[in-house]
Formats: structure tokens, C-alpha cells, sequence
């Protein structure tokens, strides 16, 4: 456990990378989605400029505000980022891996919502209020949903640190199962919940009734607002690398490999997210967003998948 | 530790009840003579004390595990029943529970010190309150069945009295009743199970019962046994329903220790009964523990999110948390069943940190509530609102637990819940097929539960202690007493302690589990890092230190970061809202419609949810009116029914006495035929 | 068996259960339809991977069979049907989704626990296929049960008739004549429950079978 340089560095430069190409990926998922509407959309890299000038702009905060209201896109920044970090992206040797597991990455991804459904009732107005409400409604089943395809995934690779399972999922071991091909599906579903994305919130929507993450976080501005776009960036790049890392597997540089093996690492990354975020954009313009009251069906069927994922684990392999 | 250290540990750890009870003696004798104020004193200084002691020597206890086999020679007083005495030993099972309970007594002495002051009839609580500490504090030590349940009924007897300290409020009437018929229940069913493990010999001692492992079928009559007799002290579904009633019509410091540390007495009569005196467990009984917890854990939680008086939302999660440990209790039998010893300690482990966890972070949070029932004089959730701004001590606590009760990293209610799952992650190695698949689905309830109770600790928190004051009350509350604080805010930092530092809780609950299941966790007090690694590391492992230095770290850096490079210029303005900001504090969410969606997606059908709407014809200028209505099928059809049925019986018995004698003859004649043909059957 | 084949049959047979469960999930008439064709087509290139594996040519024809009929002529049937007869496309359900799936994920873990313990000796194969087939039978059963829609029960009981095709080939087939035989009384249901369907939808002016009970002479 006592980390080496290499290692270290490897992880560092992995913190580094992630934050540095959250908002990329984000624009990357805008722009498909505008071509694909037939419009122009914004230059990939918008999201940086507007991250810069929010980060400029005085924060004006309600006069009703508490210190929890100033602190927390602070928290769940850092939450995010703290999960994002153990999430392997390019290489599996990182050297805090040890210090969560994937349940606690998911976990963790919980207290950061947590904290911003706080926010969201701190001014005392109705549309914090109805956020707040909707959002923690998505996340009671959505969260049991993770956690049962993280029970899958443990019990296939037999253990719950994500650099393990990464590691088993690339070997032959595995084999096709049905139980992971449920899981993936779960997963997506989860993502696409957790990450507000259409068909069960609009990130692009102000209309007032339907939005969910957007009405949490409607008081906030500057730089506060700014830190909680960027969280929702790194969370975004955190589910499509932790999709990429589990379920597609090849390309991860192994522990103490050369510098050769990292660079593959890297492209390989890059690649996979490359063809996520193209993957959710033409999935986001195909659907259309459902009611409020829909998404717990929708994300029940994942609680179901999940669920039905670990008990066919018995009748694989194992047999 | 030299051996008569460890031979002194017992008598100390019984100096503490007896004490207490010269405590609670000396305040009714001294009565109305002493005065209020050096009564409080007197009490709660003393109790405080004593609390102190005992978790001091229950630690000692752990530390040097002399007792850990179970096996310590008991102490015999020459009290209770002439020529068999009272037995007493302090084993490893035992001090777990007598520290949660001298942890747990301690802070809300404590607490009481301050809040007793807004005490109306304080002799209503003063005397009771020590004599209830005593009785938590004696069923664990109890060492035969006698002692057991006459201590059982005694911390019974007194914590009704204090739920009767405000007596002339009717529902605390109601409460009282329900909960003295409930208890009465549950300690009957425990005479039987120990009557049935003393067997006909009549080994009231643990002792005598352990040598002489019942029969199998005997075993199962004392699970079912046990179930029901603690479960029902514990709040385990359907025996839960006087817990959400009286557990806030107590005092709130006692109201902690009730739904805090007397939960965990009853949790501790179950291990007693079950790991400890009914012999090596069946493979079946970890079932109906399990799903008796699952159940238990997501019912309890949907409860707690319908509730918008704040004592009572406690305690209903409360009964949300005894369905956790229940559930790491039927895996540890489970396990156990099947000779995995490791695994089985470590669902027990998982399952006593919770208890230890929940014991924290519940005196807490009703330490919480009780600072705001001083503050602004009313418990519902509706009227409360911008309390952060108020109390900022009392917020900042109550927030620590709030993050705890949610199994949030890096606080302790998430360490235990991963070590939970841990546990269930283990069960593909059970052989019974039922149990393999029957867990996952345990595991998908739990999961449920957690993520439901972190909705309901937002929605609790972000309705009293965030937005705007929705009551004049609220609005100009003021901070209480340092007592109150100092103890809010020391639980607090047990919690995140016990978060950071898992593994030495850990450590320090090894003895309870080797002493139950023959093994332990691997010790994790010299693992790098302070990490925990429940099995190997390749498997698991969890740090919660790393995870809060990391996430402080990550959180300072980038706000000293952000406000350098970028400027820390804020301005304050009117709260934006969509451009319609309302100045009526009524137009925030309120408690009920915080919860319509939860309530609208899982307690449709649970609670039996009318809403209706009235609105008013057109033209008519009358408010339109929404109506919720709520009730509890379990109450309703369960208990009411049963009510219904006794009733009707008695009115049959009723018509038994107005009978002519040849009724009455024919009667007599006609039993005694039918015992006769008994009798010829049964040859 | 090697161990990708197994992987593979593993797949099919389990896509099939989970075709099942989308079956329960769906909500529309058209949707059900659909989802009703890809269960058949999961069925065919089970059964058809299953002859390749195991080597028994005649699988090809049950193959064949699930193919032609399930996958093509039954659902553009229904699909007419539902055109001409106007039907309502929305389905009413007696229970939930959200209660019907659970009952659905009960299900499967109730066949497996009585499937695998009883055939501990048999070959893994055999085994899998069996606790599948359970499943995808018992669900077929409970959309039959709880759907209040004519078109909708045929559909039940059209994919539980597909369970017993799956346990069929994973038990090394049944003879040829039977599974034709059974196509084509199948076959012959379809027809007849389609008939029933038009006389229902001319007489009572709905699909709703609850509509039959008001006629029922016992019930007055």
C-alpha cells in the first residue's frame, strides 16, 4: 500500500485529465445533438469559455442564504471529483484505489447529490423545492438500481475495488453472460438518470415545471455556479469511464507498464468516450422525454434488471 | 491485564446500576424537598457520571477480551429468589451493549442537565430517569433468566412512566397504554422461550442452558419466540407500531435513549437468546430474520418520509435501522448455519457497528429535535423553516447526523452499511438455494431503504433547519443552553470519528463476535493506512480517513483556488425563483408535498394514500382545499382486528354468565365427556 | 461443450427470459407486438445455436418453425387485426407495472430455486434451459393473468407456448412429429382465440374479456 512515484503520478495525472476533459466531453455530447438537429451548435470548446467568465462574474447570492448554501457547490465538487478520481480511466494502477470501492464511489456520488438537494431548499423558494423533491425521488430508486449492478459486478470479478473488476473483465475468464449484458443495461439506465439527461430530465430546459436538476440549482451563479456545472461534467466523464472501464475493458494500462502501454491507455480512453458521448447524443435526440411520474417506471425496470442480473449470475458458469 | 483486573471488571461494571439506583432512591426519598435544581443536578450530574464508569470498564473489558470466550465464571448476589440468587457476568456480548449504553447515558445526561430546565413537573422524569439507565444497564449483565427479565421489565416499567411524564396530554395517554400492552406482550413470549430453554430441569442460569443445547424443534419455537419478545421491543414489523407513538412522548433526552440505546438492549436480548443459549442455528433460520429486516427497514424508512412531526419521524427511522441490523443478523445466522465462521463475524460485526453507529447518531439527531422543541415550542415539520440561521451550533450537529443516518462517506452510518454489504456480497457461497437468491433480494430492499433514508434526512433537514421560517415561532427562535450544544455537538464527533476510524471500532467489537460465532474480523487496528479490508484486500477495502482528507483537501484547495484566481466578489439580492420571487414564506415546499412523489411512486398502496382535491365552482372565491389522508393498514386491519376479535369473544365469555343451571350442568357434563374421549384418543 | 457455445446458448436462453419481462413492461398494444416478434426471433436463433451445438438437424425445423410462424405471420396478423378492429392501443392492466415486474423477478427466482436443485445431475446446458423455460412458461401465465386485453392474453400465451419450445430444445429436442404438431395446434389456437376476438370486439363493441363476465348466467 505504500505508493511508489510512478504510481502517483499515474494518479495524479489521471485527476488531472479527468477534470481537464469533463467539459469536453459535455460539448461533445451538444454538439452531436445539435447536427444532429440539423443545427450548428456551439464550438466544442464553449464550455471552457463559459466556465472561465462564470468564474469571473461576482456571485450574487439570495439574501436568505446560509453558509451550507455557499459551501456546497465546494462539496460536491470535490465529492465528484474525489469519485471521479478512483474510477479507472486510462491505467488500473492507481494508488488510492484501496481507499474506496465502488460502493463507495456510489456513495459518495450520493452525499454530492445530497448536499445539492440541501442547497436547493436553503433560499425557500418553490422551485428549489420541486428540485429537490423530484430529484431525491430519482435518486431513491435509481441508487438501489447502481448498487445492485455493482452486486453483479463484485460477484463476477469477486471483489468490489474497481481496478480488480476492471482487471478480471479484461480477461477470457468472463465469458459472454447475460447477467452483464443486464447489468450494462441498468447501468446506462442509471447514468442517463443520474446524469439528467433526456428522457428523464432536459439539462438544456428551463421550463419551469418539468426541469429536476436545473430547478435544484436555478439560484445559483458565478463562480458557485460554475463549480456545480463542472461537477456535473466530471460526473458525466465518471459514469461513461466507469461504463468504458468495466464493460470494455481493453486499452487499460496495467500497473508498473511503460510509458508505451500508458499512451495506449490514453488514446484507447479518449476513443471510448469519444464514441459514448456520440452514443448518447443520437440516444438523447431519438427519445423524447417522459413524464415526471413515468421515471420511476423507467428506473424501476433498471432496479428490476439489476436485480434479475445477480440472481442469473447463479445459472452461468458457476453451474 | 492481569487476571484480577479482569475478576474486578464485574463487580465494577454492577457498581454503576446500583448507583444509579441509589440515585433514583435518593430523589424519591429527598422528593420535593431537594428542589428542582440540585435535583437536575443530583440526577443528571450523577448519571452522567455513572455513565462514564460503566462505559469506561465495559471498555477495559473489550480492550483485555478476558471474558471473550463466554464462558467467565458467573456472580452469584444473594438477591431475587431465595436459594437460586441473581447471576451476573460481563462477557464480551455484554460489554458492547453496556458501552452503548454508558456512551449513550452519558451524552444524554448531559443533554438533560440543560434541556430538563424547560421541564414542567420535573419530578415526573427525575426519579424514573436513572432507574431506566439501571435497567438498560442490568439486562445485559444478567447472567440467568430471572435476572434477565426482571431487569427487562423494570427498564420496561420505567421508560413507561417517563413516556407518561407529560400525562395530561391525551395521545401521551394513548401511547402509554399501547406501549405497556405491546411490552407486557413481548416479555411474555420471552418467559416462554427461556421457560423452553431451561427445559424441565429448570436451568435458569445461562450457564446450565448453554451446556444443554435444545432439540431441534425447541430451537425453532425459541427463534420464533425470540422474534416476537424482542422484536417487539426493538420495533421489528408488525410489532412496531407503539414505537413511532411512544418514543416521542417521552422527553426528547429520554426519547434518545429509547429509540437509541433501548432498541439496542432489545437487539441484544435477541443475540442473548439466539447466538448465544438456543444452540448451533439452523440453515433456515436466517430466513425470517432477513426478511423480517428487510421488510422492517423499508417500511420503517417509507413511515419516517410520511411523518411530518420531527420526534415522531425519528423514530420511525429508528425502526428503519433495527431493520438493518435485524437483516446483518439473519446473514450472520445464515453464515453461521453453514460453518463459514469469518463471514458470519463479519455480518455480526457489520450489525453490532451498527448498532453502536445508530446509538450515535439517533441521540443526536433527538437531541436535535428537543433543541428545536425549546427553541420554538412545536414538533411539526410544517411550522419550522430557517432554523440554520437561528441555531447554527445546533444546525451544524444536527446536519453531521443527518450525513451519518444517510450511510453517507466518510461518516460511520456509511461504514457499517458497507461493511453490510460486504457481507451480502459473501452469500453466492451459501449452499441452500433459497438463501442464495433470497439474499440479493435482501440486498436490493436494503439498498432501497438507504437511498429512501437519505431522501428522508434531506427532506427533514431541508424543511426545519433550511428556506424560510414558515411560523413567527421559528422565525425567532434562539439557540439553547451549552449542555444541550456540548452534547449535540460531542455525538457529532463520535460520529465522524467512528467514520474515520472504522477499524478500531472494529477491533474493539471482536471479542462480542468471537464470543458468538467462534470468529472474528481480522484485526484491522495495524492494516496501512488505517484502512478497513474486511476479507483481503483484492476483495475490498475502505478508508474513511483518506476519503475525508481527500475530499477536504480537494473541497479547500479549489475554494481558495477559485476565490484567488477568480475573485471572491459577492453580492446579496433578493432570491431570483424564475423572476417571481414570493415574499410569503407559505410558498416554499412543505413537508407533505416534499414527499408526494416518494408517496406517489411506493406508499400508494402501503399506506392506503387518499388525496382529493375541492376545488371551489367557478365564480366562488372560496381557497380550493387538498386533503391527504394517511393510515397505517397494519394498525388498521392487524391490530384494530384483533382488538375487534377479542372484543367479540368476551361478549360470547359475557353470555356464558347469564346461563340457567341446567345450561351450566349440560355444560360441565359436556366437557367432562370431551375430556374423557380426549383421554381414550390419546391412549 | 466448449465454453463459448455455452456462453452463447447461456445468452439466447437468458434474452429470452428478459424479452419476457419487456413483455410485461410494455404498455402499448403495437409495442407488445413488437416485442413479441424479437422474442420470437431470440427463440429462433436459440433454438437454431442449440441445433449447431448439440448437432441435431431437426432443431433446424423447430427453428424453422418459430421463425415463419412466431416471428413474421402471428405478429403481422395481430398487427392487422389490431388495425382493422380499431382496438384501443393502450392496455389495461388488472395489476401495476411496477407490482407486475416484481412478481415477474419472483417468478424467475422461484423457477430456479426449483429447477436447479431437482436436475443437479443433468448437464449444465439442460439445466439452464430448464430453469429458463420455467421462467418464460410463468411469465406467459402471469401476462395472462394480469391483462385485461383479449389481444394481449393471446400474446401470454403465445410466449409461455415459446418457454415450453425453449426446454423442448435444451432437452436435446423432442421428436419431429411432436413439435409439428404442436406448431400447428398452436397454430390452430391462434385462429380460433383470433375468431373469438372478432365475435367479442362485434358483440360487445371491446376487447376487454371483463366485458364477457357480465354475461356470464351464474353471476346475476
Amino acid at each position: 500500500m505504500i505508493p511508489n512515484l510512478a504510481d502517483l503520478a499515474v494518479q495524479g495525472a489521471q485527476m488531472a485529465l479527468v477534470l481537464a476533459a469533463a467539459p469536453l466531453v459535455t460539448g461533445l455530447v451538444r454538439k452531436v445533438k445539435a447536427r444532429l438537429m440539423r443545427r450548428r451548435g456551439p464550438p466544442l470548446l464553449q464550455i471552457y469559455r463559459d466556465l472561465a467568465r462564470l468564474l469571473r462574474k461576482e456571485a450574487v447570492v439570495a439574501d436568505n442564504a446560509s453558509w451550507l448554501f455557499r459551501a456546497v457547490p465546494f462539496l460536491v465538487f470535490a465529492a465528484t471529483w474525489v469519485a471521479a478520481a478512483l474510477v479507472p480511466t486510462f491505467a488500473t494502477g492507481l494508488t488510492f484505489s484501496w481507499s474506496a470501492d465502488l460502493i463507495a464511489i456510489v456513495a459518495l456520488l450520493g452525499s454530492a447529490r445530497f448536499f445539492l438537494a440541501l442547497a436547493g431548499m436553503d433560499v425557500g423558494t418553490s422551485f428549489g423545492g420541486i428540485g429537490a423533491s423530484r430529484e431525491v425521488m430519482i435518486a431513491t430508486i435509481a441508487e438501489p438500481a447502481f448498487i445492485m449492478t455493482v452486486f453483479t459486478l463484485a460477484l463476477v470479478a469477486g471483489s468490489t475495488q474497481l481496478s480488480t473488476v476492471a482487471a478480471a473483465m479484461a480477461t477470457g475468464e468472463v465469458g459472454l453472460r447475460v447477467s452483464l449484458g443486464l447489468a450494462l443495461i441498468a447501468l446506462v439506465m442509471v447514468a442517463v438518470a443520474e446524469n439528467g439527461r433526456v428522457p428523464v430530465d432536459n439539462p438544456a430546459t428551463h421550463l419551469e415545471l418539468t426541469m429536476v436538476h436545473e430547478a435544484m440549482v436555478l439560484e445559483y451563479s458565478g463562480r458557485h455556479l460554475a463549480m456545480i456545472e463542472l461537477a456535473a461534467s466530471l460526473k458525466l466523464t465518471l459514469y461513461l469511464s466507469l461504463v468504458a472501464c468495466v464493460f470494455v475493458p481493453w486499452g487499460l494500462a496495467g500497473p508498473g507498464s511503460g510509458a508505451l502501454a500508458h499512451l495506449i491507455g490514453l488514446a484507447a480512453w479518449a476513443g471510448k468516450l469519444a464514441v459514448a458521448a456520440v452514443l448518447l447524443g443520437l440516444f438523447e435526440t431519438s427519445v423524447a422525454k417522459m413524464r415526471v411520474f413515468r421515471v420511476p417506471d423507467f428506473l424501476g425496470a433498471a432496479l428490476m434488471l439489476g436485480l434479475l442480473a445477480t440472481l442469473l449470475l447463479f445459472v452461468s458458469r458457476s453451474l | 491485564m492481569s487476571a484480577t483486573v479482569a475478576a474486578l471488571l464485574c463487580p465494577a461494571a454492577l457498581l454503576c446500576p446500583a448507583a444509579l439506583l441509589a440515585i433514583a432512591a435518593l430523589t424519591v426519598v429527598a422528593n420535593r424537598g431537594l428542589g428542582a435544581d440540585r435535583a437536575r443536578w443530583l440526577v443528571y450530574g450523577g448519571a452522567m457520571l455513572v455513565c462514564i464508569a460503566a462505559f469506561g470498564v465495559a471498555l477495559v473489558a473489550l480492550i483485555s477480551s478476558a471474558r471473550a470466550d463466554g464462558q467467565a465464571a458467573d456472580m452469584v448476589l444473594p438477591l431475587g429468589l431465595p436459594g437460586i440468587g441473581a447471576r451476573f457476568a460481563l462477557d464480551g456480548l455484554s460489554a458492547v451493549f453496556l458501552a452503548v449504553v454508558g456512551l449513550g447515558g452519558a451524552a444524554a445526561s448531559l443533554y438533560g442537565l440543560g434541556y430538563g430546565r424547560h421541564e414542567h413537573e420535573p419530578f415526573r422524569v427525575l426519579p424514573f430517569y436513572p432507574a431506566f439507565l439501571a435497567g438498560m444497564m442490568l439486562v445485559p449483565l444478567a447472567a440467568d433468566a430471572f435476572t434477565f427479565l426482571v431487569s427487562w421489565e423494570f427498564m420496561s416499567l420505567a421508560s413507561w412512566a417517563l413516556v407518561l411524564a407529560h400525562h395530561r396530554v391525551p395521545e401521551n395517554r394513548r401511547a402509554a397504554t399501547v406501549y405497556i400492552v405491546m411490552a407486557a406482550g413481548g416479555t411474555f413470549a420471552l418467559l416462554f422461550a427461556f421457560a423452553l430453554l431451561a427445559g424441565p430441569a429448570g436451568g435458569f442460569a445461562f450457564a446450565a442452558m448453554r451446556a444443554v443445547p435444545p432439540d431441534a424443534v425447541t430451537a425453532g419455537v425459541v427463534l420464533a419466540l425470540a422474534l416476537v419478545g424482542a422484536g417487539s421491543k426493538a420495533g421489528l414489523v408488525p410489532l412496531h407500531v407503539w414505537l413511532p407513538l411512544a418514543h416521542p412522548a417521552a422527553p426528547s433526552h429520554v426519547s434518545a435513549l429509547m429509540s437509541g440505546v433501548m432498541t439496542k438492549i432489545a437487539v441484544y436480548g435477541f443475540l442473548r437468546l439466539v447466538f448465544d443459549l438456543a444452540g448451533p442455528p439452523a440453515w433456515w433460520w436466517g430466513v425470517p430474520v432477513l426478511v423480517a429486516g428487510g421488510v422492517t427497514a423499508a417500511v420503517g424508512v417509507l413511515t419516517a418520509l410520511m411523518q411530518t412531526d420531527i420526534k415522531r419521524l425519528l423514530a420511525c427511522s429508528t425502526i428503519e435501522n433495527i431493520g438493518l441490523i435485524f437483516a446483518g443478523l439473519g446473514l450472520a445466522l445464515a453464515f453461521a448455519a453453514n460453518g463459514m465462521a469469518a463471514a458470519a463475524a463479519l455480518a455480526l460485526t457489520a450489525a453490532l457497528f451498527h448498532v453502536v453507529n445508530h446509538a450515535l447518531f439517533k441521540s443526536a439527531l433527538f437531541f436535535g429535535a428537543g433543541a428545536v422543541l425549546t427553541a420554538t415550542g412545536t414538533r411539526e415539520l410544517d411550522r419550522l423553516g430557517g432554523l440554520i440561521h437561528r441555531m447554527p451550533v445546533t444546525a451544524l450537529a444536527v446536519l453531521v447526523a443527518c450525513v451519518a443516518i444517510s450511510a453517507l462517506p466518510p461518516l460511520n452510518g456509511f461504514a457499517s452499511e458497507w461493511l453490510l454489504f460486504q457481507a451480502i456480497l459473501l452469500s453466492p457461497e451459501l449452499p441452500q438455494w433459497g438463501l442464495k437468491l433470497a439474499v440479493p433480494a435482501v440486498g436490493a430492499l436494503l439498498a432501497l431503504s438507504v437511498a429512501l433514508a437519505a431522501a428522508c434526512f434531506v427532506r427533514f433537514y431541508g424543511i426545519a433547519f433550511l428556506g424560510r421560517p414558515r411560523s413567527d415561532e421559528a422565525a425567532t427562535a434562539r439557540e439553547v443552553d451549552r449542555f444541550s450544544l456540548s452534547a449535540m455537538l460531542g455525538l457529532a464527533g463520535l460520529c465522524v470519528l467512528a467514520g474515520v476510524l472504522p477499524g478500531l471500532v472494529i477491533d474493539l467489537l471482536a471479542p462480542a463476535a468471537a464470543g458468538l460465532v467462534g470468529a472474528a474480523m481480522p484485526p484491522q487496528g495495524g492494516l496501512a493506512w488505517l484502512s478497513i479490508v474486511p476479507i483481503a484486500e483484492s476483495r475490498s477495502s475502505y478508508n474513511g480517513l483518506l476519503v475525508l482528507v481527500f475530499i477536504a483537501v480537494s473541497a479547500l484547495g479549489t475554494a481558495v483556488v477559485v476565490h484567488r484566481l477568480a475573485g471572491s466578489a459577492v453580492r446579496r439580492a433578493p432570491a431570483w425563483d424564475c423572476g417571481f420571487p414570493n415574499a410569503d414564506p407559505a410558498t416554499q415546499y412543505t413537508a407533505s408535498s416534499f414527499a408526494q412523489p416518494i408517496r406517489r411512486v411506493f406508499a400508494g398502496a402501503i399506506f392506503m394514500v387518499r388525496e382529493s382535491v375541492e376545488m371551489p365552482p367557478p365564480g366562488d372565491l372560496s381557497p380550493a382545499r387538498f386533503r391527504l389522508d394517511l393510515s397505517d393498514p397494519i394498525w388498521e386491519r392487524g391490530y384494530l382486528g384483533l382488538a375487534g376479535l377479542v372484543g367479540r369473544m368476551a361478549d360470547f365469555a359475557n353470555r356464558l354468565q347469564t346461563l340457567t343451571i341446567r345450561q351450566y350442568l349440560s355444560l360441565v357434563f359436556l366437557s367432562l365427556v370431551a375430556l374423557l374421549v380426549v383421554l381414550a384418543v390419546w391412549r | 461443450m466448449t465454453g463459448l457455445g455455452f456462453d452463447i446458448a447461456h445468452l439466447f436462453a437468458g434474452g429470452l427470459v428478459l424479452v419476457s419481462l419487456m413483455l410485461l413492461y410494455q404498455d402499448r398494444l403495437t409495442a407488445m407486438i413488437h416485442v413479441f416478434a424479437v422474442q420470437a426471433l431470440v427463440l429462433t436463433a436459440s433454438v437454431a445455436w442449440q441445433a449447431w451445438v448439440q448437432d441435431a438437424p431437426h432443431l433446424y425445423v423447430t427453428a424453422a418453425i418459430a421463425l415463419v410462424f412466431k416471428a413474421i405471420i402471428i405478429p403481422v396478423a395481430l398487427s392487422r387485426m389490431v388495425a382493422r378492429l380499431g382496438i384501443q392501443r393502450g392496455i389495461e392492466t388488472v395489476v401495476g407495472v411496477g407490482p407486475t415486474m416484481l412478481a415477474g423477478i419472483g417468478l424467475v427466482a422461484l423457477s430456479m430455486v426449483v429447477m436447479l436443485p431437482v436436475t443437479a445431475t443433468a448437464d449444465p446446458l439442460a439445466r439452464e434451459d430448464l430453469a429458463f423455460a420455467l421462467s418464460v412458461v410463468l411469465l406467459g401465465l402471469l401476462m395472462m393473468v394480469t391483462r385485461r386485453n383479449a389481444v394481449s392474453q393471446v400474446i401470454g400465451f403465445m410466449s409461455l407456448e415459446n418457454g415450453l419450445i425453449l426446454a423442448a430444445a435444451g432437452a436435446k429436442g423432442m421428436p419431429l412429429v411432436v413439435e409439428i404438431s404442436v406448431a400447428f395446434s398452436v397454430l390452430i389456437a391462434f385462429i380460433v382465440i383470433g375468431i373469438v376476438i372478432f365475435r367479442i370486439r362485434e358483440r360487445f363493441d371491446t376487447v376487454d374479456v371483463g366485458a364477457l363476465d357480465r354475461f356470464r348466467g351464474d353471476r346475476t
